[in-house]
């Protein structure tokens, strides 16, 4: 079973965290202010790479706090995990 | 002893005997084609055939990065059936039954098609609404179904635990008679064959690495004017992208966005048993399917794993509860063996129906989205697509399918409603 690093608890199975998909998709300032496109596009549509991907994750088992992580979607590997609302780190390999 | 040694001189492997007859040739691509399918996957293959078949349309190319059918279509679990609620679902998934159901003939090729129906679980109170409601539904649009109650649930299949003191007693089931399994290898080289004989090239080894287009997407002149391969760049016509999991990769290359995300499935089949499992048993609460194979494996999948990946692997913990799930509602099950696990990728929408349709490219058509769904329409979206590469128009059944309901609301949403398993 992976390891994932929860930035306050430290390493915990996998078991104990839930997925929360894309991070860093902030809600409209204004969604009054959006069209039909931009609205639909900020509810259902987000970037799908092969490769490192920046994802909100949940110590839902744990200390029930989320956090944002890097991670390769083709090898499953987490290359960094920083707190919500920093910025997305920089990682080896990454595209950032 | 001494026939078997090369003598000096001859090359390695001289003193084999000759390799059997392939199905298929290994053609050098051309540097055009009418048509040009991305992807030599069930859908690409069933599009090329139905392109034959269908419309005398063969200066058509299928590339495929890998080999043949090694991707997902080498990786499910070959469940066919048509009873989805929404009248779009089924009217697509019934037309692919229809077409399962003569396919052998069509294609002059075995494809161990058993119809051997499909329980749909149910366990609890409202799964029951659910259910009765779906199986209505699917009366409405003559498909078959039926509503069972647990004693004749075990009825057709005896192994099934019915007693009401497990965690997820079964209150009923879903029954879809003409639902079954095929021998997915031999559906995709079935189709291969028959493209193959009509001239289609089937191009592998072959992998897409972009697209040379002109004209603008801002004012719709926008269109592709050939692939860029592994192999050289090839000119063509229309592009067709059957490419399942990897279709975002190749969207992102043309800077289309679409609402796909790609998530590793898991399956598994047990060592090889006597038959003992009649039907295919699904349940969504417990998120286990079964069936047996004709050569006696049991054939269990799960649900997606969480997260996305294209890592072709999956987490133990799903199939440990997979497991737990099936052994529960099979008893007989709990002294088998686990043989093989293995994971594709499937591209999983927001209402768990595919992405079928045009893209901002005029003569770029996409096929996507069908998550855990993609093999059991094989025939009836390749007969689709190939009517809308050949006419120009949407064929009715899969112009429901198009991206733009995301904008418009007008989904089609089988989450949960379809005993979809995701």
């Amino acid at each position: 079973m992976q390891l994932i690093d929860c930035p306050w608890c430290g390493p915990r199975e996998e078991l104990e965290f839930h997925y929360g998909g894309q991070a860093h998709v902030s809600y409209p300032p204004d969604p009054q202010a959006l069209t039909d496109e931009q609205w639909g596009h900020f509810v259902f549509f987000r970037d799908n790479p092969k490769g490192p991907f920046p994802e909100r994750w949940v110590h839902g088992a744990g200390c029930r706090r989320w956090f944002n992580a890097v991670r390769d979607t083709r090898t499953h590997e987490f290359l960094a995990v920083y707190p919500i609302g920093a910025a997305r780190p920089g990682v080896p390999g990454g595209d950032a | 002893m001494s026939t078997a040694h090369a003598t000096a001189g001859d090359p390695p492997g001289a003193h084999l005997p000759e390799h059997p007859d392939f199905l298929w040739r290994t053609p050098e691509p051309q540097r055009s084609y009418d048509v040009v399918i991305v992807g030599g996957g069930g859908h690409g293959l069933a599009t090329a055939h139905y392109l034959a078949r269908n419309h005398g349309i063969t200066n058509v190319a299928v590339v495929e990065k890998g080999w043949l059918a090694g991707g997902n279509m080498a990786r499910n679990t070959t469940l066919i059936r048509s009873n989805y609620l929404w009248d779009e679902s089924a009217a697509i998934y019934e037309h692919a039954l229809k077409l399962w159901e003569g396919l052998e003939e069509d294609l002059g090729y075995p494809i161990l098609f058993s119809q051997r129906g499909v329980l749909n679980l149910a366990h609890t109170e409202q799964d029951v609404r659910d259910s009765v409601r779906r199986v209505e539904a699917n009366k409405l649009n003559g498909i078959d179904a039926e509503w069972l109650g647990p004693d004749d649930v075990a009825k057709i299949c005896p192994i099934l635990n019915i007693s009401d003191d497990i965690r997820y007693p079964v209150l009923g089931a879903t029954y879809q008679p003409r639902a079954g399994i095929a021998k997915h290898d031999y559906v995709a080289w079935g189709f291969a064959r028959r493209a193959d004989e009509a001239g289609i090239d089937l191009i592998q080894d072959c992998e897409v690495l972009g697209f040379t287009t002109e004209g603008s997407v801002d004012d719709g002149t926008a269109r592709v004017t050939g692939v860029r391969t592994s192999r050289g760049d090839i000119a063509c016509g229309q592009v067709a992208l059957c490419s399942a999991g990897h279709t975002s990769t190749l969207l992102d290359q043309l800077g289309v966005r679409a609402p796909l995300q790609s998530h590793p499935l898991q399956a598994l089949v047990s060592e090889l048993l006597e038959p003992v499992h009649p039907t295919i048993v699904m349940s969504n609460a417990v998120h286990v399917y079964v069936s047996q194979a004709h050569k006696g494996e049991l054939v269990m999948g799960a649900g997606v794993d969480s997260y996305n990946g294209y890592g072709q692997r999956g987490a133990f913990h799903i199939i440990e509860r997979q497991m737990a799930a099936a052994v529960e509602l099979f008893p007989i099950f709990s002294r088998a063996h686990l043989l093989r696990s293995w994971a594709g990728i499937v591209d999983v929408t927001p209402d768990a129906s595919p992405i079928v349709g045009r893209t901002p490219y005029a003569n770029v058509l996409v096929n996507s989205g069908w998550g855990t769904g993609g093999f059991k329409s094989t025939p009836g979206l390749g007969w689709c697509l190939a009517h809308t590469i050949a006419t120009g128009e949407l064929h009715p059944y899969i112009a429901p399918f198009g991206i733009d309901r995301f904008v418009t609301g007008a989904l089609v949403d089988e989450h949960g409603a379809a005993a979809v398993a995701h």
